[in-house]
């Protein structure tokens, strides 16, 4: 509306112009050709407080919708599978949430706005045009038609060369920053120059998509005023034939001839603004993606069409694996082969078996971090799926055999978990996980700010604060996964003293290839190539003489073999 | 600016803040910017030469139409006018390729400069020490590479050429005017004061905005790469929700500043607007007094008008590139920032070359700090002798990865010399140093890319029966070969799609694939099963006989066996000596020992 306004003021500017230049071939006074410009001001004014508010409108809200858009595509890339993230590179998302989306605000603002401002300007212009002399009218636009073809046909050809370009420049981010964030191992194997070749290779095929698309792209702006120029100059053979055959006055013909000039504009614009829709075609193509990819993990079907259906008990921390099969994608082989298990609400379970037998798989299925398709998993007696995605994560303190800490403060990564900050629990965490002397020697204690992925710590610092996160966490389950990898012998059993506090009743899951990690847990699990080997307290299984006596004898040290025999 | 060793700011934003506020040199940036252009200066004229082309052909034609009323309509000649009208068409078509190869042309120019920039960016950031990663997230430096390149893009490709484009059509038309009457011109043109004047103002609100905008892109850029990459922590302490919220903050705060720019042009727009009209106004006031007394023709006046509107559009299109040039000059600010920060650690002037090292290492009363005054490792001397098998043991926190970090010149130390071969390591090359050292990181990282490319990082030296052998070596190699690809299969993102375990066997074998003079283990087998280490042990012993080797573990029963233990507390070497002597010390390793051995011996 506002546009329209603005339209229409600035194109009676022209108008005006032209009634005053009639004034002035008839030779009127002065004091009217002074209401005339005024008058032109006086327009210009208004068409420029008009064109204020449709900026100030249409500008902005592009700016509000980016936003929203941008909160939405995050909303839904948090909530996606965790398989997910295993096909879509970092890179490639953050590619999407900063260029995509760009693209796709600056049609919705200066293409929107550009677009009503053409159509209204051609409208204007054109009825203009037709009630002053209707037939030149019919003849300048003549070219229309043909062009029209020609402009949908590049469109549609900067529309799939753009969908290149923005999926190189994917991999040109991609690429960036997996480097970056190895750049230590690069380094270390002297691979600078390597990788500085391969990033030139991505470099180069990026450029070379962009060419392509400016080779029709750079089509757009001649076409557009190729138009124009076609039409002044039809209706000057057009009109001079007519004035030759008196059929047309002089001062006719140069009238419409500076009408046809309001039309000059508009039409280039157009160029423009195809380019800038197509552009956001294809980006919107790659956000509707993400938009339409639905996770296949989350809050059960019943609850989220009726809340009272919802289970609104508090976990106590049983669970039962049920014959569960577990693969990660179909056509892999299967990780875990008919695993029955049972831990009892307040049970210690120590998980022990060779690298890549499973043991991460199993305790992320407790977490729903990957769904079972064969067998079933129970938390007190009820499938997890019938949980709310949020009750069960947040009853489960997890620490992941890699650690990931955010490059924030040392309280916040520790207090991270907790809902409601407690200075006095972040501390108490500290002390159990050992990491409270470290802390204290810092300058900054606390609030020290840590670099990406913790990079200012030693590796059994991280660790260690990664252990403080979840206790802080005051979970029903917990999940240490080789949770003391780097952490020495003292410390460890230091940090298992003080667990042993904070796990009275919890239901505690440990993983370690160390025996004396796990060799006061209630009950001990032997994986092997993803079946349960062995079962039983750590003397039983010494009995058993199977797999764990084996790893047992392996870990001593050569005098207490001495000792033995 | 030079990286100062020194001072270390562990607050990004304090970083970047501070690059916000910092001072504009326009002049400065365009000159090293259009450094870029050199090569292809060529090419910049051919461009400009065309854009003159292009301005002729456009302003030509009004004068042309303005003959064929005059000389052929008003005649009624036919011929004449048929004449006139092919002349017409060809200028017209003669303009649109002209326009066509200007536009791919500057394209092209701005698709080559930025790969120049964009190589010189990443091989720049490649030398740059660990200590400027330490304090530089990811993200923001993903940014530099991509979003704000970009943006230089743009004004490479229609940025500078246009604007001489405008500048040619605007001396055009200032030509024409003068010569037709330049009281009316000056008159007309007296708007031009005021009109520099909103410019300058709006200039000035407007740069400061899109700093704001290129800073928050930034910070919201590290977010997500920080959130995505540990998209793990946050689904299992199920914080989606917060992070989210988080994100909108400072999604809004890029959202407000971007607002703050659209403000001024909002405004500006208009103002440009007004002025051009009541320059027109003037024209039709002045000049239609002129013509009503005679002075000045119609005709004239006509193309007054004309002109006036011509030359308003290209100010207004000159402010539009303002943008364009705007936001180019934040973004080549912070290239430049970074382009001028000097490696911390640099390659000797006069590198020695040894040829291949020996593998004899030693530390001479090295004091070491990451964070100015604190030293993490005081007062270090130890020596290994070539062949020897080492192990550091000592708490979490001790300094032992920091001395492999000084060993491998990833950090330079404050105090004290470290020597390999005799040589200090700062007399060589660093690529010299650390082509003769094979170091496991504790930190395990492999790339998206297939099992043998993470073995071999694409070193063509590496052939596929290397690569093989050191899987072999230390048992992986059947696991890979069960995989659907083999050796080719990618493990995705660094390497989610593998176990840990398998993950840091692949990077050991990395290692022994290079077939180092040294080899460094830091916690390198921390997370493999007690059969997968004990394989490792033979292995590291059949292949590194004679060689030097350096081993870091918690697992007292790894490094038993080694020709010397050197025990670390808190930044200091406690005691060193075989097994057997350390434990007639009584001291931490005995302590530490008792540890262990008291635990099995209850079991
Ligand atoms: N990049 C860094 N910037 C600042 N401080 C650091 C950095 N890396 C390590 N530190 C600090 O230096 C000290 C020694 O760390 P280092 O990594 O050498 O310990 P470590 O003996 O290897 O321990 P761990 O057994 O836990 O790996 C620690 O207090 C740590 O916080
Ligand atoms: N996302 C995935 N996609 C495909 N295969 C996977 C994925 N994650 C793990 N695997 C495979 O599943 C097997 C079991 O992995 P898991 O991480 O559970 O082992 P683990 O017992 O925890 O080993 P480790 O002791 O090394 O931590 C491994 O062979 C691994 O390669
Ligand atoms: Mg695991
Ligand atoms: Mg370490």
């Amino acid at each position: 509306m506002v546009i329209t306004l603005s339209a229409v003021f600035t194109n009676l500017i022209p108008f005006v112009i032209s009634r005053a230049i009639d004034q002035i071939k008839n030779n009127t006074g002065d004091f009217s050709l002074l209401n005339y410009a005024l008058l032109t001001v006086g327009f210009a004014l208004i068409s420029g407080i008009f064109l204020y508010l449709t900026r100030q409108m249409i500008i902005v809200v592009s700016r509000e919708i980016e936003n929203d858009i941008r909160n939405d595509f995050l909303e839904h890339i948090l909530v996606q599978d965790q398989q997910y993230f295993h096909f879509h590179p970092t890179g490639d998302i953050m590619a999407l949430a900063t260029n995509d989306i760009s693209a796709v605000r600056n049609f919705l603002g200066p293409g929107i706005m550009y677009t009503a401002e053409t159509l209204i300007n051609f409208t204007m212009a054109i009825s203009l045009m037709l009630s002053f002399n209707a037939e030149l009218t019919l003849i300048a636009v003549v070219p229309i038609p043909l062009i029209s073809y020609v402009v949908y046909r590049i469109g549609k050809s900067i529309n799939y060369k753009f969908e290149l370009v923005q999926e190189e420049f994917s991999a040109l981010t991609t690429k960036a920053q997996e480097n970056l964030s190895g750049i230590k191992v690069v380094k270390a194997y002297v691979r600078e120059n390597s990788e500085t070749e391969s990033f030139r290779k991505i470099s180069e095929s990026y450029k070379k998509k962009n060419l392509e698309l400016a080779k029709v792209q750079s089509f757009s702006y001649p076409i557009m005023f190729l138009l124009t120029g076609f039409s002044v100059i039809i209706v000057l053979y057009a009109g001079g034939n007519k004035i030759i055959s008196n059929e047309l006055t002089i001062g006719q013909l140069t009238a419409f001839i500076i009408y046809l000039g309001l039309l000059t504009w508009p039409i280039i614009s157009l160029g423009w603004i195809i380019n800038l829709t197509q552009r956001a075609e294809a980006s919107m193509k790659r956000l509707c993606e993400v938009f339409d990819s639905k996770p296949s993990i989350g809050d059960p079907e019943a609850c989220r069409k009726n809340p009272c259906e919802c289970i609104d008990k508090k976990i106590s921390g049983n669970i039962e694996f049920r014959n569960v099969n577990f693969r990660y994608l179909n056509n892999y082989p299967y990780v875990l082969r008919n695993i029955n298990l049972k831990i009892n609400a307040g049970e210690t379970i120590g998980i022990i078996g060779h690298t890549g037998s499973g043991k991460t798989t199993l305790v992320n299925l407790i977490s729903r971090l990957f769904d079972i398709k064969e067998g079933v998993l129970l938390i007190d007696d009820i499938p997890v799926k019938q949980y709310l995605l949020d009750d069960l994560r947040s009853s489960i303190g997890y620490v992941p055999q890699e650690t990931f800490l955010f490059s924030d403060t040392i309280e916040n990564n520790i207090a991270y978990s907790e809902k409601n900050f407690d200075k006095d629990k972040v501390i108490y965490a500290a002390k159990i996980s050992q990491i409270y002397k470290d802390v204290d020697s810092f300058p900054k204690r606390f609030d020290t700010i840590l670099g990406e992925r913790g990079i200012n710590l030693s590796g059994g610092q991280k660790q260690r604060t990664s252990i403080a996160r979840a206790v802080t966490a005051d979970p029903e389950i917990l999940i240490l996964d080789d949770a003391f990898s780097a952490v020495d012998t003292y410390t460890e059993e230091e940090i298992l003293k003080g667990l042993k506090e904070v796990l009275k009743g919890r239901t505690t899951i440990l993983i370690s290839h160390r025996i004396s990690t796990l060799k006061n847990s209630d009950r001990i699990i032997v994986l092997k190539e993803g079946s349960i080997a062995e079962e039983g307290t750590h003397d039983d299984l010494i009995l058993k003489n199977g797999i764990y006596a084996d790893i047992y004898l392996k870990q001593l040290l050569e005098d207490e073999l001495k000792e033995i025999d | 600016m030079a990286e100062d060793p020194d001072i270390i700011t562990a607050d990004p934003d304090e970083n970047e803040q501070e690059e916000v506020l910092g001072k504009a040199y326009d002049a400065r940036l365009m000159k090293r910017l259009i450094k870029y252009l050199r090569p292809y200066f060529k090419w910049v004229i051919i461009a400009i030469v065309l854009t003159v082309g292009v301005a002729m052909m456009s302003t030509i034609r009004p004068y042309l139409t303005k003959i064929a009323i005059d000389d052929y309509i008003v005649n009624k000649d036919s011929a004449g006018l048929n004449k006139i009208i092919l002349i017409l068409l060809s200028t017209l078509i003669l303009q649109g390729l002209l326009q066509y190869t200007m536009t791919y042309l500057t394209q092209w120019i701005g698709q080559k400069t930025i790969f120049d920039l964009r190589m010189e960016l990443f091989a720049h950031i490649q030398k740059l020490s660990m200590r400027f990663f330490d304090r530089n997230p990811v993200g923001r430096l993903v940014t530099r590479l991509t979003n704000d390149i970009e943006v230089l893009n743009e004004m490479f490709s229609s940025g500078i050429v246009m604007v001489f484009a405008d500048i040619f059509i605007i001396g055009g038309i200032l030509f024409f005017m003068f010569s037709l009457s330049w009281q009316l011109t000056l008159i007309a043109l007296s708007v031009v004061i005021p009109l520099i004047y909103a410019t300058v103002i709006f200039r000035r609100k407007v740069r400061s905005a899109f700093r704001d905008v290129r800073f928050y892109l930034a910070k919201m850029n590290s977010f997500l790469q920080e959130h995505i990459s540990g998209i793990l922590v946050v689904k299992i302490f199920s914080k989606e929700k917060r992070t989210l919220e988080e994100f909108k903050k400072i999604n809004y705060d890029h959202t407000k500043a971007n607002k703050r720019s659209v403000l001024y042009y909002s405004v500006f727009f208009p103002v440009v607007e007004l002025i051009g009209a009541v320059s027109g106004a003037l024209i039709i006031w002045y000049g239609g007094g002129e013509v009503v007394q005679g002075v000045l023709t119609i005709g004239i006046l006509i193309s007054f008008i004309q002109y006036s509107e011509m030359f308003f559009r290209p100010i207004r299109d000159l402010s539009e590139k303002y943008n364009i040039m705007q936001t180019a000059m934040a973004s080549s600010e912070r290239i430049f920032r970074l382009l001028d920060r000097k490696a911390a650690i640099n390659d000797p002037e006069k590198p020695l070359n040894p040829g291949s090292l020996d593998g004899v290492i030693e530390f001479k009363n090295v004091w070491f700090a990451y964070i100015k005054q604190d030293y993490v490792l005081k007062d270090i001397s130890f020596k290994i002798n070539k062949g020897e098998k080492i192990a550091f043991v000592g708490a979490t926190g001790a300094g032992k990865s920091s001395i492999m970090n000084l060993l491998c010149r990833f950090y330079d130390a404050q105090k004290g010399e470290i020597t390999v071969d005799g040589i200090n390591i700062k007399d060589l090359k660093q690529s010299e140093l650390r082509k003769n050292i094979g170091l496991v990181v504790q930190d395990i990282f492999l790339f998206s890319d297939s099992i043998a490319n993470n073995i071999s990082l694409n070193n063509n030296e590496i052939d596929e029966s290397k690569i093989i052998d050191a899987a072999k070596a230390i048992g992986i190699n059947s696991f890979i070969s069960r995989l659907p690809l083999g050796y080719g299969q990618n493990v995705k993102e660094r390497g989610v799609t593998l176990s840990q375990g398998e993950r840091q066997l692949i990077t050991f074998a990395r290692a022994l694939a290079y077939d180092p003079k040294i080899l460094i283990l830091d916690e390198a087998t921390s997370s493999v099963d007690t059969h997968s280490e004990i394989l490792i042990q033979n292995a590291i012993d059949r292949l590194m006989e004679g060689r030097t080797s350096i081993i870091i573990a918690h697992r007292l029963s790894t490094i038993q066996k080694c020709d010397k233990i050197i025990v670390m507390h808190k930044g200091e070497i406690r005691e060193s000596g075989t097994h057997q002597e350390l434990l007639e010390i009584g001291g931490i390793y005995s302590k530490l020992y008792q540890l262990q051995y008291k635990d099995s011996l209850t079991a």
